[in-house]
């Protein structure tokens, strides 16, 4: 393996910056004249707004512009999307209320944007923001999922019940026959708990508009630029997409928060012309990140496994409720749908399955895609499930998952759910994992912990993905507004230097080594030789940015569908160099040699021919740049299993992870660093799902979880060090890299392995966040506690 | 307005503040230094991770004229002649950060952490680092990271001894 290619553990070239205090993230942005934005937000869950009076802050020191929502009206402003467009059962879209930029006659949510004011100094208009006397006359809120359906409060008129869509997946009949001549049913109630994302670097964006070319220029705190222009101008209309830059810069973490169009950044742009030009800066505190940021998960479920008598799955039927807020973001029609009930066959040949979800409205915060985004619900619940299925039975929960799987020589497998996974070797995860986490020593540590008076428990989670999202054309059937194809260029200079663009954005990943790795990889070209550039809409090309686990498997495919372009240009410039035939060239390590001879050509001579063609093919264009646009045949499915061991406090219901395996299949591993990394940070927030994070609403709709003080985040005591291996790999076979994608794993797989420890340990469920009050409640009373 | 100075990464520097101006508001607005970072507003989260004679500071905790007449250390100002901290070098070489954000507090705090403790075991790490938050690294590289760092360090202790 070379140093820097594929498969070396290569430091990050990014890294220099960070840990010298040199990253340049939004708030680190500033410019001459810049002034700032602060907005006012709704106290109440559910109100009608009598009126917003502006001249109660108007003359306030600094102050330079008040604006609420007649101004958008005014003003002609679009209101913020969904992307994608689901079907209820019956055929009918689904149901929608406008989401305006600011809020027009009602506020929805605690945090719901209501007014904007711009001063001179930051202070000063967080001053004028306290002081805006806003009229609001209170309406019942409606805040609980179970709730929502038939309550008296309707977050938007025109949604009957709160409820946005009904929506199916599976064959009904088949299932309800399986389950009818079942042998055993097993049959569950769970909680997916909700979760605010929390990326370190709160939401952030400057609008400036320059009145000498009527253009735009909007730095934000983004994954994907490109999605915010294209929404900005062509739904809200800030400006025309050619008129408008967006550039994400450094991002401090997203995990699919940063994902979504919100109103703030619009709203910046837009005041940055109503005041004639000077750029307009909004910076997010933490507790307006957790009123107004997306929110994750929040669904509420029955799920049902029909199995045989030997512990076959026969079938499996499923009813979600899911809980969007009272808005609907960007993509959060398709987390609970398309990115959720499609994987509840999980690594198991389950003949038949049925989905139904109902998303409804509530008054809380927007819901939509947190890291995983779907994927972690279906895992979590497949794998409580199929332990509670073992349980009942009295089969291992290793032996029903290895009787069970999709077996390692029936790939490509159709699911009852839609997918094709292409490859797989779930046996081979899920015994590698048993072995390092010595599984069969477990009654041992079980044993030896009871003599210290501790609970030991192990639990198994054997998660699957549908990542590298996605293929234009099956998206655009399920109903996604956009093509989700990515893009690259390739540039060299004359002296042989390669700048690579992407259209897909690193806030954390690593991409600007990662992609390095591929193109030294591919041709030859030193390390220290490469740029990865992104995140600029002005310099890369229009790509659809990072999330899914995507920015590989798509965007590392287009790069290497550019190289490939790069030699095979390099290719005919060479063969005129060395007066041969195009045929005979190969390209290796970086040289065109003329096939059988000692003839070659270094590719940079190559380049350096392309950029001073004095001798060069006759009908050749000059230089070497190549773009190229690649759109996935289908997705990618990384799977693993992972294994947790705890140790239960019964005195206090402290749960400590004592050990944690993780086996991943990601297909090949450009930078194993990186990947591992990837992992444990899904880890830990998919441990923080399990033990420590619960977003609050209280019954009036105030967020309860509303700080660092409230709301439990995963600190460095409260985690183990991991155990990860991800050499398990088969190779993907929608890409030329064989890479699956590894950024939503740990989220995706960490939360079933922990309950189920913890199931294991004290003998019954506890719903997640499973807090040491839930545990000493499940351990010390009669009382049932799984549905609380 | 009051005016204030102090010693930021070994230059006098100083300037006029509101009497409410935080330190972390003086270094990144008035001073440009734009490392130490802000990640919440309860100080927890500890992304703004200074130095202010000698100590591992929140300097969203802090007012900017309290600070005055000390010596504060920024992220900017812990590698000297260009050479990093050992810290920030086994952070880069042991993967101890994604997406940076928390990083140079993270760093500040550990460098603190190495002054008071010099050879931490993985626990004593753990705890230190309770008010850092990090969201990317699930803080299993930042504390090998850290390890390593202390390793280095001792070892090059012992070397000079």
């Amino acid at each position: 393996m070379a140093e820097h290619g594929i498969g070396a553990r290569v430091p990050r070239v990014e890294d220099q910056r960070f840990i010298t205090g040199k990253g340049r993230y939004t708030d680190d942005i500033n410019q001459a004249g810049q002034t700032y934005a602060v907005f006012v937000r709704s106290p109440h869950a559910h109100a009608r707004i009598r009126g917003v009076d502006k001249s109660s802050v108007a003359s306030m020191p600094g102050v330079l512009a008040v604006l609420d929502g007649d101004d958008v009206k005014a003003d002609g402003l679009g209101n913020l999307i969904c992307g994608w467009l689901v079907k209820s059962k019956d055929g009918s879209p689904m149901k929608m209320g406008p989401h305006p930029l600011l809020a027009q006659g009602k506020v929805r949510y605690v945090g719901d944007r209501v007014a904007v004011v711009v001063a001179e100094t930051y202070a000063q208009a967080k001053d004028a923001a306290e002081a805006l006397v806003v009229d609001y006359e209170e309406l019942p809120a409606v805040v609980d999922l179970a709730g929502a359906h038939g309550a008296a409060a309707l977050v938007h008129d025109e949604v009957a019940d709160n409820l946005i869509f009904d929506w199916e997946l599976g064959d009904k009949a088949a299932v309800d026959a399986a389950f009818a001549a079942a042998h055993h049913v097993t049959r569950m109630e769970l909680v997916n708990n909700r979760l605010i994302p929390n990326a370190m670097e709160p939401r952030a964006a400057i609008g400036v508009y320059d009145s000498g070319t009527d253009a735009f220029t909007c730095y934000l705190t983004s994954q994907n630029p490109h999605v915010h222009r294209l929404v900005m101008a062509a739904f809200i209309g800030v400006a025309p997409e050619h008129k408008l830059r967006v550039v994400g810069p450094d991002v401090g973490g997203g995990f699919g928060s940063k994902i979504f169009i919100y109103g703030e950044e619009c709203v910046v742009c837009w005041a940055s012309r109503k005041i004639g030009g000077r750029p307009v800066k909004w910076t997010a505190e933490r507790s307006e990140s957790f009123l107004s940021d997306a929110h994750g998960r929040d669904h509420i479920s029955t799920a049902e496994l029909a199995l045989d008598k030997d512990g076959n799955f026969l079938a499996m039927r499923v009813n979600t409720k899911a809980n969007l807020g009272a808005y609907m973001s960007t993509f959060s029609s398709c987390v609970p749908t398309y990115l959720y009930a499609t994987l509840l066959a999980g690594q198991y040949r389950t003949p038949a399955i049925y989905c139904d979800v109902q998303a409804y409205y509530t008054n809380t915060a927007p819901v939509d895609a947190y890291r995983g985004a779907g994927r972690p619900e279906a895992s979590f619940l497949i794998e409580t499930l199929v332990d509670q299925a073992a349980m009942e039975l009295g089969i291992d929960p290793a032996d029903i998952r290895r009787r069970n799987f999709i077996p390692r020589d029936a790939f490509p497998y159709q699911t009852p759910v839609a997918l094709i996974y292409d490859t797989g070797d779930y046996q081979a995860t899920l015994e590698e994992a048993l072995k390092l986490a010595d599984y069969a020593g477990f009654p041992a540590r079980r044993a030896e912990a009871q003599r210290r008076g501790k609970l030991r428990g192990i639990g198994l989670s054997c998660y699957i993905e549908a990542c590298g999202i996605a293929p234009s054309a099956v998206v655009g059937s399920l109903g996604a507004g956009v093509g989700l194809w990515e893009s690259a260029k390739v540039r060299f200079s004359h002296t042989g230097k390669v700048q690579v663009l992407t259209g897909t954005h690193s806030h954390g990943q690593g991409h600007e080594t990662t992609f390095a790795q591929l193109i030294a990889d591919k041709l030859g070209v030193p390390f220290g030789d490469i740029e990865v550039i992104h995140g600029d809409t002005e310099k890369t090309p229009v790509g659809m940015g990072t999330y899914g686990s995507r920015s590989l498997a798509v965007g590392g495919e287009a790069i290497m569908k550019a190289c490939d372009k790069i030699i095979a240009k390099g290719k005919k410039i060479a063969a005129h160099l060395l007066e041969a035939a195009e045929g005979d060239i190969e390209f290796k390590d970086g040289k065109f040699t003329v096939a059988g001879t000692d003839k070659s050509k270094a590719l940079g001579e190559v380049v350096f021919a392309a950029y001073v063609p004095h001798n060069y093919p006759p009908d050749l264009e000059p230089g070497m740049e190549e773009g190229a646009f690649f759109d996935p045949p289908n997705f990618t499915f990384p799977a693993g299993t992972y294994v947790c061991e705890v140790e239960v406090e019964p005195a206090t219901g402290e749960v400590d992870i004592v050990r944690f395996t993780a086996v991943d299949d990601f297909g090949n591993v450009i930078n194993p660093m990186i990947v591992e990394g990837q992992v444990h940070g899904g880890l830990v927030q998919g441990i923080g799902q399990a033990l420590l994070e619960g977003a609050r609403y209280d019954d009036s709709g105030q967020l309860l979880t509303g700080s660092y003080m409230d709301y439990c985040m995963p600190r460095a005591d409260n985690v183990p060090s991991f155990a990860v291996v991800t050499s398990a790999g088969t190779a993907c076979t929608s890409n030329s890299m064989g890479v699956k994608g590894c950024g939503e794993a740990g989220a995706i797989g960490a939360p079933g392995a922990v309950i189920n420890a913890i199931t294991n340990a004290i003998g019954r469920r506890v719903e997640m966040p499973a807090t040491p009050e839930k545990v000493w409640r499940a351990i010390h009373s009669n009382v049932a506690v799984a549905a609380e | 307005m009051p005016s204030v100075s102090m010693t930021v990464n070994g230059k006098q520097v100083g300037g006029e503040v509101e009497s409410r101006t935080l330190l972390v508001e003086f270094l990144r607005n008035q001073l440009g230094l734009t490392g130490t970072h802000v990640g919440c507003d309860t100080s927890q989260c500890g992304c703004c991770v200074v130095h202010v004679d000698g100590r591992s500071v929140k300097a969203c905790t802090m007012l900017a004229v309290q600070a005055a007449g000390s010596q504060v250390t920024t992220i900017e100002g812990l590698a000297r002649n260009g050479q990093l901290h050992p810290v920030q070098a086994a952070f880069r070489e042991h993967h101890g950060l994604q997406c940076g954000f928390c990083t140079p507090g993270m760093i500040m705090s550990a460098v603190d952490l190495l002054q008071h403790n010099a050879n931490p075991t993985e626990a004593e790490v753990r705890e230190w680092l309770e008010g850092n938050l990090c969201r990317c690294t699930g803080y299993h590289n930042i504390v090998k990271a850290i390890m390593a760092a202390a390793a280095d360090m001792s070892g090059h202790a012992k070397a000079a001894e």
